[in-house]
């Protein structure tokens, strides 16, 4: 049983590190992230779940940290684009198809492909749209994204 | 941002939850969290006290348990699709909102959310359900026929602990179609799903109304062989309980126009 | 410094990623809300609920008195008026709101949830006004007047002319050869309305600036403008203070598509800094805010009447274009002039008269939108191509082909059309022909209730600078021999700055590698880039960035000379090395030279090496009034698009298959990269015309300022992209090059509603085109 009121110290584990911080309860995970932590990574696009650039992985799966409280997060392990350190096969695919313009999507897109393709490693194109859809690019057409998640599925199809 | 605060209470016991409850002024059962946050954000709704129910083991259970399904009401929705127990609901679940936010969005929280299309209630209305409630007066098991008017009647303090599926239900052949002004993350003009019972069918409909329902009227005009397809169609759109929605996504005019031609795809789909 | 001479690697066609790409792809590219600090006040800001309204009082009392709060401003706070054009907007609305949306007070407080709270504490008693929300509306007799003091307003430039006591911002008439009697000879006349309804740029940055001033007066703005000198200037303008003394930074931007080309949010952040003693203020604002208070994309209702011979040659058009160009002007008279002077569309029409005319309403207002209000009018003129040929019986390609401008024509605005000045538009189309398969027909019944269809449509766009507009390049260099680039141009995402520096690889003869582009902009290190607004980066940036290569490498050459005992003339340079060119194995590495060199025996030569450049465009100038002869633009960018569909015939629904893009982009710098801009064009083509717009409820509120209600095109709707290029060089751009970056979406809207209008055979001149759009034009049966 947790009981918070008014402010209070949590411990979160992000990116396998543990980072304490003062909370209000009604803080948003996206908002301590960035204000507190310095993650930058994930971004505030609409505040309201619909675009995805805040998407970071709790306990492998993605959700929009703008629609997550950080009490929540507590004692949950939580990855953001920081977390991966360039080494994401998916980072460089995007890299190498022109998978963002303006770049600000790219965190958000970023970690729902990793996730994917954790749970997928071969994911098909009908899985793919399920997952990206949660997210929204403004630049892109769209397929650069996808042959860039394509050739990282392919290659987990191989393995 | 969310400007006011509250206190989050997080119960290990549906018990602890229903005497959180009655602690505050201004509570509220928190789920996955999705509708709560967007609300509080836009100063819709203040409450004093968000009550997370994640941690209540009955409500994370998600099982065949002897001859129905068991879901518990924290169970997201993402869970329940990759489950693939209940097709029906999988594929309710797997077009409502988007799948990030599916992978918090909890059956418990769509069914009770303020959101007009509530589309996890259609399956449990053509399943027919039971819900078992938890509030202050303890547990109780209700039809979700009676649980479900509009919106769930829920006494003071009661939420969602589990939803129980009876068996014989999950595996008759289904229809789920929802229809959208054209973005497919996007709010339902129609959203229907249906279950080939025997000779008839039954069915029920969001997006249309500004609630779900499953009309019995429209079932038996749907399912009367005696009657053209055509005919049958035209018939249950005459039952409908009231005029269609019109608003931002379609007149009604048109919502009219695309519930007949999904229903009549769904007569095809079920050689009704 | 004897050894083998290596031709570099990289050259301008090179399809390398855009240089800031791992930045991006790690999260680690910061944008203007990534560089909050500790000691920062945030500002919120209260819109006005109405569509107009006079503000009987403000009572901010209770708020004022709120935890946290610093300060409160209202339009009584600065009472000035703001506009690159006409000077008609309060940054804060004063006895008057004009639009729903439009800010009304800024609370300065703590932090963000103490902002948020005092600003509902704040009360206004409006007393709401009649409302026009259409040109028609706002043109009819007896409407409601937005601006009594329009003949009083501070016009910032000679070619705007409002017209007081109406809602006419500005007209701009084109008068060219005989309309009337050019008419009375046409065998075949085609006339028919057309309606496009505001929409939004959303890019998903949304719009936040900071501000504060230091104890000397020293103003520093960090923002997400696509026009940091703008900003700057605006800001000495608006309050007086010298523009040296104003620093501006913007740092990445995240998208834009002209939505940051006007200085709002900074007026906002001076002003509140400025009341709070100079400390530091973020102006947050909601994603609703940012769609429905923040300049938006205008709408237009058009009129066209095109007259031809019967077999399809057009002789002479009528055309009326009446912009919505919201509350206030903004950049929409020069949007109108842009429309005027283009606005037949790449065909060669010797009769003409066209009224372009930019109308206020009670709607947010509009700005510079990609395209610059060229994809709206192509909507309009495309479609009416295709319905002229439906009258003479022939197809959309060979009509377009037939009519197509070509060199030795004349302009709208009566400039003489050159193969340098224009493209090739007729080699366009004839690539876009075997592109698309045109030959497969336009209309072809799949099954019992699918249909396929292609629409066509041809593009063109005038870049509109003005005519002083400047750029330029300061280039420095490190040990290593590697050069710094600074310019003032943005990078938002349009990939500029990539191949700017490709260019200069190209023309210093070294690695792109060895080339470092300080990515944010400051006022006060880099000099003045007019905006990167556009797609001019690679013209006016671009000859700018090559003089400064030029400079530089005389430079280079004359230390080279020295060291090397040879003439300047005999020097040569290639992969980041001088030779001499008797001699090419006898040479110096540039990071022996760009500090200056010294000498075996310790003698210097030379000094450093520092490469500048500036450019400010020449020949252009106004339209005349009256005829509206006149050169708005160095260029013109042409091509062709084909979007191909699959409708149901039962329930209107359709997908789109492909969409084709043939484009003269002068010459092939990096056609990876352009692709992409292209296609990303394209796609906000698509979904613009297939599902955006603002709408608004009775009371003239707009009902969807957010991404759950507003829909954009998700990933699995986009098409099969197909693009193919036409080399037409620009005689004065740098390497030939033509503008391309936001010319994907030009014709995309047209194309798609004459692929519709094809498959349905109805006419569909609204945008957007829904499923019930399509329903409601085949009748609307329940």
């Amino acid at each position: 049983m947790r009981r918070i009121e008014g402010k209070a110290i949590i411990e979160l584990r992000v990116n396998g590190e543990a980072r304490t911080v003062a909370v209000r309860p009604s803080d948003l995970l996206l908002d301590v992230l960035r204000n507190q932590l310095g993650l930058t990574g994930a971004k505030p696009g609409c505040k309201n779940g619909d675009c995805g650039a805040c998407t970071v992985l709790m306990d492998g799966w993605p959700v929009k940290s703008c629609l997550v409280l950080a009490v929540e997060a507590e004692g949950h392990e939580l990855l953001t684009v920081e977390g991966l350190e360039g080494k994401s096969p998916v980072q460089a695919a995007f890299v190498g198809h022109g998978a963002f313009q303006c770049g600000y999507c790219t965190p958000g897109f970023v970690m729902v492909c990793h996730a994917m393709l954790t749970h997928h490693p071969g994911a098909e194109e009908l899985v793919m749209e399920e997952w990206l859809q949660s997210n929204l690019c403004r630049c892109t057409s769209y397929s650069e994204i996808r042959d860039a998640v394509r050739a990282v599925a392919n290659a987990g199809k191989r393995e | 941002m969310i400007a006011r605060n509250f206190a989050y209470l997080q119960p290990d016991t549906k018990e602890q939850a229903a005497a959180f409850y009655q602690e505050f002024a201004e509570p509220f059962y928190y789920g996955g969290g999705s509708e709560i946050i967007t609300m509080c954000r836009a100063g819709d709704i203040a409450p004093d006290a968000v009550i997370d129910l994640k941690r209540i083991p009955e409500a994370n259970v998600l099982r065949l348990e002897g001859d129905a399904l068991v879901i518990g009401g924290c169970v997201p929705l993402r869970a329940i699709g990759d489950s693939g127990l209940f097709p029906l609901l999988k594929l309710v679940c797997g077009r409502i909102a988007d799948h990030t936010n599916q992978c918090r969005i909890t059956l418990g929280g769509n069914l009770c959310g303020t959101i007009q299309y509530r589309e996890t209630a259609l399956a449990l209305l053509l399943a027919d359900a039971l819900v078992v409630l938890f509030g202050p007066g303890g547990a109780r098991a209700v039809s979700i026929h009676e649980a479900f008017d509009e919106r769930m009647r829920l006494l003071h303090g009661e939420f969602v602990l589990q939803a129980r599926i009876p068996a014989q239900a999950l595996f008759l052949p289904y229809v789920h179609v929802k229809k959208t002004a054209g973005e497919k993350i996007d709010y339902p003009l129609v959203s229907l799903s249906a279950l080939a019972c025997g000779d008839g069918v039954r069915v029920a409909l969001s997006g249309l109304l500004p609630y779900p329902f499953r009309s019995r009227a429209m079932e038996d005009a749907l399912s009367n062989r005696s009657e053209s397809r055509e005919r049958r169609v035209q018939n249950a759109i005459q039952c409908l309980p009231a005029m269609p929605m019109a608003d931002y996504q379609g007149s009604a005019e048109y919502r009219q126009f695309v519930l007949r031609q999904t229903l009549a795809a769904m007569m095809e789909v079920l050689n009704l | 410094m004897i050894g083998k001479v290596i031709r570099i690697k990289t050259s301008i066609a090179d399809a390398i990623p855009r240089i800031e790409a791992w930045e991006k792809a790690t999260g680690e590219a910061k944008y203007c809300g990534d560089l909050a600090t500790p000691d920062e006040l945030i500002a919120r800001v209260l819109v006005s609920p109405h569509a107009h309204a006079r503000i009987r009082s403000i009572d901010v009392r209770a708020a004022a008195a709120m935890p946290g709060v610093k300060a409160i401003l209202t339009g009584e706070d600065f009472p000035i008026l703001s506009g690159v054009l006409i000077e008609d907007r309060p940054p804060l609305a004063k006895e008057r709101v004009r639009y729903a949306g439009e800010a009304v007070a800024v609370v300065v407080a703590a932090d963000e949830a103490q902002a948020d709270l005092a600003l509902q504490a704040i009360r206004v008693d409006y007393a709401p006004l009649p409302f026009a929300l259409t040109p028609s509306q706002a043109l009819a007799a007896g409407a409601p007047i937005l601006h009594e003091g329009l003949g009083e307003y501070k016009l910032a430039v000679e070619d705007v002319y409002p017209q007081p006591g109406t809602n006419i911002v500005s007209q701009y008439n084109m008068r060219k050869g005989d309309t009337a009697a050019a008419f009375s000879q046409c065998e075949v006349v085609m006339e028919q309305r057309y309606f496009l309804p505001p929409s939004d740029h959303l890019a998903m940055e949304v719009r936040t600036a900071r501000a504060s001033i230091t104890g000397d007066g020293e103003v520093a703005v960090t923002t997400c403008s696509q026009a940091p000198h703008v900003v700057q200037e605006q800001i000495a303008t608006c309050f007086d203070v010298p523009t040296g003394k104003v620093r501006v930074t913007v740092p990445y931007v995240g998208g834009s598509f002209g939505g940051k080309a006007p200085v709002t949010l900074e007026l906002l952040a001076y002003m509140a800094t400025k009341k709070v003693g100079g400390r530091p203020v973020r102006v947050v604002l909601p994603r609703e805010q940012d769609m429905a208070s923040a300049p938006c994309r205008l709408g237009l209702e058009a009129h066209i009447k095109l007259g031809a011979s019967k077999n399809g040659v057009l002789k002479a058009a009528e055309i009326t274009y009446h912009l919505d160009c919201g509350a206030y002007a903004d950049i929409a008279p020069y949007m109108t002039m842009a429309m005027a002077a283009n606005g037949t569309g790449p065909y060669n029409i010797e009769n003409l008269a066209c009224d372009a005319v930019s109308v206020y309403t009670n709607h947010t207002y509009a700005t510079s939108f990609r395209g610059f209000g060229h994809e709206s009018y192509l909507f309009c003129v495309e479609r009416a191509m295709d319905a002229l040929a439906k009258t003479c019986g022939m197809d959309p390609w060979e009509i377009r082909f037939r009519n197509a401008i070509r060199p030795g024509c004349l302009s709208p605005s009566q400039i003489e059309c050159t193969a340098s000045n224009l493209g090739d538009l007729p080699e366009c189309l004839n690539k876009l022909k075997a592109l698309s398969h045109w030959e497969e027909g336009r209309r072809i019944r799949v099954d019992g209730r699918t249909v396929r269809a292609k629409g066509i449509a041809c593009l063109w766009k005038a870049v509109n600078p003005p005519s002083d507009a400047i750029s330029g390049a300061v280039l420095t260099f490190n040990a290593d021999g590697s050069v710094n680039v600074n310019t003032g141009v943005i990078e938002m995402g349009s990939g500029d700055k990539t191949r700017l520096a490709q260019m200069l690889a190209d023309k210093l003869r070294m690695d792109i590698g060895m080339v470092h582009v300080a990515m944010s902009v400051d006022t006060r290190a880099n000099p003045k880039h007019w905006k990167t607004v556009a797609s001019l980066s690679e013209y006016l940036n671009g000859v700018a960035l090559m003089r400064a290569a030029e400079d530089a490498l005389s430079q280079i050459r004359s230390i080279a000379a020295q060291a090397l005992h040879c003439a300047p003339e005999e020097v040569e340079i290639d992969d980041a090395k001088a030779h001499k060119r008797s001699n090419p194995k006898e040479f110096f590495h540039f990071k022996e030279l760009v500090h200056g060199y010294k000498a075996p025996d310790g003698t210097s030569v030379g000094d450093p090496v520092l490469g500048r450049g500036g450019f400010m465009l020449k020949g252009l100038s106004p339209l005349e009034p009256g005829t509206g002869r006149g050169k708005l633009a160095p260029a013109w960018t042409v091509g062709a698009q084909v979007v191909e569909i699959e409708m149901d015939i039962f329930d209107y629904t359709y997908r789109i298959l492909r969409a084709g893009t043939v484009m003269d982009i002068g010459a092939p710098i990096n056609l990876k990269a352009t692709t992409e801009m292209i296609n990303g064009g394209v796609s906000m083509g698509l979904s613009l015309a297939s599902r955006e717009a603002f709408a608004y409820d009775a009371a003239g509120v707009t009902r969807t300022p957010n991404l759950r209600t507003y829909k954009l095109l998700h990933i699995g709707q986009e098409p099969e992209y197909r693009v193919d290029f036409v080399f037409t060089p620009q005689e004065d751009a740098p390497f030939g090059l033509r503008s391309f970056t936001e010319h994907g979406i030009l014709g995309i809207p047209a194309a798609l509603g004459n692929a519709l209008s094809a498959a349905l055979d109805r006419e569909i001149n609204s945008l957007p085109i829904t499923a019930e759009a399509l329903w409601k034009a085949a009748g609307g049966n329940v």
